[in-house]
């Protein structure tokens, strides 16, 4: 039992690593009003910049590649949504299907179709001394890629940023009341921009952490739903930078139980330990009872 | 007072979309090819001859596609045009399927087992989109959420029905084994692969019309996606109510078509049943602007489109891909042309 536990850790920290940098970015944007389904679209923007730009300058430019091509995706969904003040869900549908489609097609165009071998520089794991030598869970959080490290960093900062400062009272007002905040002399279109593209550059780097620390190739498709995932995770999380990285490594430990659960014989299902967070997901919105909450104008047009 | 310049510049206007639609297909098409240093003649020949070419290609693969898209369509437009933001066609095309398979294979009901399976598949689809509906009515959950997560339960309850409880019986694929013949819809035309399928569509489509046009549901339904305040004051619709009634409509006729794609075409349940049906519905619908009749059309031009560009792949070598390129091209292009007609207009 102890000797699969460590690496149930160490698989539960790793898938959710994606998951939570898509999550954070989908946490800014919903606090803003917008709910982005176009996220699926950003991540696999991310993913797909992020090989290219490996191939041609290393894994650093890489992650750069990654946020670019996820920021590019999400400005497509601020146009329409901001600016031309569009459904959130159908644009987002259309976006991800761009995304997905869209990745696919340049994949084979570029790289043909017997790009499957194609691999690309990753980044290697960089233990921190001591604490990776932690029994059980040293090595699931301090023995993984630095990309991973960047999140303990943005989850203190960003619950902070969205708590304590004049912006994110901004943000958050925006997200609740636009009218009062426009007439405060905030700008929700500006704001709403401003927190898409964040979402973009996250989602691109949950995209980019995927391919460039992770898999190490690129496969049609390999975003996987993990852009739906991370708006269960919001949810889940109850729209706090806290909660979204608990959430983030609940859905982690539920895909990585289908192999603690081999490893240990069990007789569950695999499909029943997928599918679990998603039930979670329903359960936690009806307990969290009329949108408790949600941000009031999530979804609003204009 | 209508002037004689602003009648035309509307007709001029409707005539819009299709002309962006079919620039737009036309263009990715061809943006795909050159990228890909395909040959275009050959490539646009293969997507002709797999589409409209032949009779074969139009009764066997243009419509056969266009039957579900037609379906699920017809199950999307009816929940936008009530209001409901059901993007959960797929999951209940999903649990219409496993609900037919499961009976098909059960041999329930014998000779007539289809009067068995294909209810089974309705009653399964509205089920799973009451559970929507339900969590909505009950506890306020936006629906776009919790119809985007019983998608990913149903495709996980899919995948362990054909890897579990109803593998073919050797255990070494996950599928079920071939339905029986007595589970096989009827075809439509002798030597084609269109099957009834796709009269119940047709059906459908003219009973939906009949009924946002000229009945007291429909009235409803069409009031409450106008406006639930208004409707609830002015109209005096219990709104949740009527809500719930689109959900398990929609459910329904997304569930008909999972049931009707087993029986019809697949003659059995695997993972990869629906390749994002329900998410092209979606374009389906938009590009129908909600309009159930428009659907039929809209559901063939994405059901050739699908036929011409699988055929494109097999003899041309063009990634199938760009598909969901022109799918998602479409419905934003109906988005900026709706928005560059609401232009000037007073928004509340």
């Amino acid at each position: 039992m102890t000797d699969a536990i460590a690496p149930f850790f160490e698989a539960t920290v790793r898938t959710a690593t994606p998951l939570a940098f898509a999550a954070l970015g989908e946490l800014v944007a919903e606090r803003a009003g917008v709910i982005n389904i176009g996220l699926e679209g950003t991540i696999i923007a991310g993913a797909f910049g992020g090989l290219v730009a490996a191939g041609a300058a290393g894994v650093g430019v890489g992650f750069l590649g990654a946020v670019v091509a996820g920021m590019f995706v999400a400005a497509i969904f601020a146009f329409f949504v901001v600016t031309l003040r569009a459904d959130h869900i159908i644009t987002g549908t259309a976006i991800s299907m761009l995304g997905v489609g869209a990745t696919g097609t340049l994949y084979r165009i570029f790289f043909g179709t017997t790009g499957a071998a194609l691999e690309t520089p990753t980044l290697a794991p960089l233990p921190i001394p001591l604490l990776h030598s932690i029994p059980w869970i040293g090595e699931a959080l301090f023995g993984q890629p630095p990309i991973t490290y960047l999140l303990y960093v943005i989850v203190p900062c960003l619950a902070w940023w969205l708590r304590r400062t004049g912006a994110g009272l901004a943000l958050r007002a925006v997200g609740e009341r636009p009218e009062a905040a426009s007439a405060a002399g905030i700008s929700p279109a500006r704001v709403r921009w401003a927190a898409l593209l964040f979402c973009g550059a996250m989602g691109g780097l949950g995209g980019g952490t995927l391919v460039l620390a992770q898999v190490g190739t690129f496969n049609e498709g390999i975003s996987a739903g993990r852009g739906f995932i991370a708006i269960a995770i919001v949810v889940l999380g109850r729209w706090s930078a806290v909660g979204v990285s608990g959430a983030a490594l609940l859905f982690g430990a539920a895909s990585a139980l289908q192999y603690f659960a081999q490893a240990m014989g069990w007789g569950i299902p695999y499909q029943f330990a997928l599918a679990l967070p998603y039930v979670l997901t329903l359960i936690a919105l009806a307990g969290a009872g009329e949108r408790a909450a949600a941000p009031a104008a999530l979804g609003a047009r204009g | 007072m209508t002037t004689h310049t602003e009648r035309r510049s509307h007709s001029w206007r409707q005539l819009l979309p299709p002309v962006v639609v079919a620039a737009a297909v036309v263009g990715v098409i061809v943006l795909v090819i050159v990228a890909g240093h395909h040959d275009i003649a050959q490539s646009f020949q293969a997507f002709w001859r797999g589409s409209f070419g032949s009779a074969y290609a139009f009764w066997s693969a243009t419509l056969v596609r266009a039957t579900p898209l037609t379906l699920l369509g017809l199950a999307v437009a009816l929940a936008f045009r009530s209001g409901v933001m059901n993007i959960g066609a797929e999951g209940q095309f999903l649990a219409g399927a496993s609900a037919a398979s499961a009976l098909a294979l059960s041999g329930i009901g014998g000779t007539l087992v289809l009067w068995v399976a294909v209810p089974a598949a309705i009653l399964a689809g509205a089920l799973w989109a009451a559970i929507a509906g339900w969590l909505r009515r009950r506890f306020g959950v936006l629906e776009v959420i919790s119809t985007l997560m019983l998608n990913f339960v149903a495709q996980y309850l899919v995948s362990y029905l054909v890897r579990g409880p109803l593998q073919e019986p050797t255990h070494v694929y996950p599928q079920t084994e071939t339905f029986s013949t007595s589970a096989h819809l009827p075809l439509l035309i002798s030597g084609q692969r269109l099957h009834f399928g796709y009269a119940i569509a047709l059906v459908l489509a003219l009973a939906l019309w009949w009924m946002f046009r000229s009945t007291a549901l429909g009235f409803r339904l069409r009031a409450v996606g106008a406006g639930p305040a208004a409707a609830a004051s002015a109209g005096h619709v219990v709104v949740p109510r009527v809500m719930f009634t689109a959900f398990l409509l929609s459910g329904a006729i997304a569930g008909l078509a999972g049931g009707v794609e087993v029986t019809g075409v697949t003659y059995a349940l695997y993972e990869g049943i629906s390749p994002g049906f329900g998410y092209t519905a979606i374009a389906v619908a938009l590009l129908a602007r909600l309009h159930p009749l428009a659907v039929i059309g809209t559901g063939i031009f994405f059901g050739a489109l699908e036929a011409g560009a699988a055929a494109m792949q097999r003899d041309a070598g063009v990634p199938f891909q760009f598909v969901a390129v022109v799918e998602a091209l479409v419905v934003l292009g109906v988005i900026a042309l709706e928005w560059s007609r609401s232009r000037g207009e007073v928004r509340p």
